[in-house]
């Protein structure tokens, strides 16, 4: 979906009155086909550490997905690439995972910023109770200051549509987003999550509360998303995992196992404990 | 399974003793109806009293402004105009605060001064409300009078509010001394409000890119504002019965005046001062029916409050799944 107006600078410039150093020196992009490049990244709860010296690189417009045994860190790394685990305590990491190139832990970088730029998904759907259906997918758009109803318009319909939702909700969209089933709100959390544009979706077990049918139309709105989104999404279902994504990560203890196509992953891992885990033997 | 069928033929043998049970059930019952026939039992005694007055002054009485046992004539009005207004001052002193201070304790205080802090806020609580008065008399007012008062009437004496003479002894410093009364329960209610707001829902705002305001504005204000609402009319009720503290520096004269530099009375402090003094039975009434009018008024602020905090438990932001 060609897009002509951006909400947020794809790279936000430095705030003008933020320490550090000006204008920091880009390194070239490590190839145009990789959103997330993270090298040796590590990460602390106070004294545990959730994640050992992660290095992967994360595909463009691909859908890549994480699977692993409870624990082993899955959404830990997740909300570390929108920079969400700053909000638990005692977090300490290690290393720089970048975006496009760029370094989202940078001093100058605001962690608002990189979370306009990178969307999430929760396990269980959160719509905001007080808030109508199109409140609720306007919102981040809110947040941003547009203000322009007609686009405001546009967005609700093109963000409920490409969630899938659109002809179930399109005649009472001033209903509270917490009138829906459980499957329409996880749907309205991901158009409130895609109305904003992000450059990247993260899903974290995104289906995990939901019945098979609503299952399938997230996963078909996941297979139409990958067209204009990076999507990472967290699943304890292999055959989700088999299904929706082309790239898959097998964690384990807080360290990256295995990383390959999500076909090579299923059929022929190389390491003998993602075989384990994939054929269900332990996990 | 060779032990199997041995177990199930013991438990039949020994039947559960009901009298337990039943008797439990009987004493709950009784304790619960003490407390509604207690109830009932205060309103009818105040009706009982009160029947003189009502018979006398009937409707009137709520509106009638004149106090004079002198002339044995009665009305209620300078008194319930007086608890009014010094709990609207004291809700709008104490809501912003009790709710700011609940905000910081619950989203923004660091995690180490947290429980130090809640601590503080209850052992406010905890002041017996003769010691708020003596502060008041001698603290309080006095600062009012020589500073607050005067700098008011510098600057905002052309609202009719804050004119005429400065005594000290005023219904804004029953107000005032009644906010800090009721600054616990609406933090404390709050805070716990607060704090029933899920952490998914603060996620929600964070992950859309929401700064701290904007989450606490999006995320756990709305969610909680139905609650803060309950919070802060559980406070109206604890405001209108405050008795002690208030009659020390709210003037105790039956006057209705616009200006909050004005003495003035309320219900509870004039049926506390009155009682012993009242002489003829026609007096003693209108003390009587004043208590009813509060029990009624109080009764019907805590039984909104209550409803208001209960829907919030029972699922009446929407259901979650
Ligand atoms: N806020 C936190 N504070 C301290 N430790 C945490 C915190 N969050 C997670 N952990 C720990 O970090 C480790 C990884 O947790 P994480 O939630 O990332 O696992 P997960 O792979 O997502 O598991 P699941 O599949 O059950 O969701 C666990 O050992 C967990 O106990
Ligand atoms: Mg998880």
């Amino acid at each position: 979906m060609a897009d002509p107006i951006r909400l947020t600078s794809p790279l936000p410039s430095p705030r003008p009155d933020a320490p550090g150093p000006a204008a920091p020196v880009r390194p070239p992009p490590p190839g145009a086909d990789v959103a997330f490049d993270i090298r040796d990244f590590s990460l602390w709860y106070f004294a545990h550490q959730a994640l050992d010296a992660v290095t992967i690189q994360i595909p463009r417009q691909k859908v890549t997905a994480i699977i692993g045994p409870s624990g082993c860190g899955k959404s830990t790394f997740l909300r570390a690439l929108n920079r969400m685990h700053e909000l638990s305590p005692g977090v300490r990491i290690a290393g720089e995972p970048r975006l496009n190139g760029e370094n989202l832990y940078a001093p100058q970088i605001d962690p608002t910023m990189v979370r306009r730029r990178i969307g999430m998904v929760f396990q269980k759907s959160n719509p905001f109770p007080t808030m109508t259906i199109a409140e609720n997918v306007l919102c981040g758009l809110r947040l941003n200051g547009v203000r322009d109803r007609p686009l405001l318009r546009e967005r609700l319909e093109q963000s409920l549509r490409m969630a899938a939702l659109w002809d179930e909700v399109k005649d009472h969209l001033d209903r509270p987003g917490t009138s829906l089933s459980g499957g329409q709100q996880q749907r309205l959390c991901i158009a409130r999550a895609i109305a904003v544009r992000p450059e990247v979706l993260l899903l974290d077990e995104p289906c995990s509360a939901l019945d098979p049918i609503a299952t399938a139309k997230v996963e078909e709105l996941i297979h139409e998303l990958k067209r204009d989104y990076t999507i990472v999404i967290v699943t304890h279902n292999m055959q989700q995992a088999a299904r929706v994504s082309d790239r898959t990560a097998f964690f384990y203890l807080g360290q990256l196992i295995e990383y390959a196509d999500t076909r090579t992953i299923f059929m022929n891992p190389a390491n003998p404990q993602t075989e384990a885990y994939v054929s269900g033997r332990f996990g | 399974m060779p032990a199997a069928p041995a177990a199930p033929a013991a438990v039949p043998s020994a039947p559960p003793r009901r009298w337990p049970d039943v008797s439990f059930r009987w004493l709950a019952l009784l304790a619960a109806a003490t407390i509604v026939a207690l109830i009932f039992l205060v309103g009818w005694e105040l009706y009982r009293g009160a029947h003189l007055a009502v018979m006398k002054f009937g409707v009137n009485f709520l509106h009638h402004s004149v106090w004079d046992p002198v002339a044995d004539d009665y009305g209620a009005w300078p008194f319930i105009f007086g608890t009014l207004v010094t709990s609207v001052i004291a809700l709008l002193l104490a809501v912003p605060l009790g709710v700011g201070t609940a905000l910081y304790l619950t989203e923004i205080a660091p995690l180490r001064i947290r429980q130090p802090l809640v601590m503080v806020v209850e052992m406010l609580a905890a002041v017996p409300s003769v010691i708020f008065g003596l502060w008041g008399v001698f603290v309080l007012v006095p600062w009012l009078r020589d500073n607050l008062f005067v700098w008011l009437k510098k600057w905002l004496g052309f609202l009719p509010l804050f004119q005429g003479p400065i005594y000290g002894v005023s219904v804004l410093a029953g107000g005032i001394i009644v906010a800090i009364m009721i600054l616990p329960i609406i933090t404390s209610v709050s805070r716990e409000i607060l704090r029933s707001v899920p952490n998914l829902q603060r996620e929600a705002a964070y992950a859309l890119g929401a700064t701290h305001w904007e989450v606490i504005r999006l995320a756990v204000l709305s969610y909680a504002r139905r609650g803060i609402f309950g919070a802060a009319v559980l406070g109206l009720g604890r405001a209108l019965g405050e008795t002690m503290a208030i009659t020390m520096v709210i003037g105790n004269r039956a006057e209705v005046s616009a200006s909050l530099f004005a003495p003035g009375y309320t219900l509870a402090s004039v049926i506390a001062n009155e009682f012993t003094e009242a002489t003829t039975d026609m007096y003693l009434s209108a003390l009587f029916e004043l208590g009813l009018v509060l029990l009624v008024v109080t009764i019907l602020v805590n039984v909104v409050a209550q409803l208001m905090l209960r829907s919030l438990a029972g699922g009446g932001t929407g259901k979650v799944q």
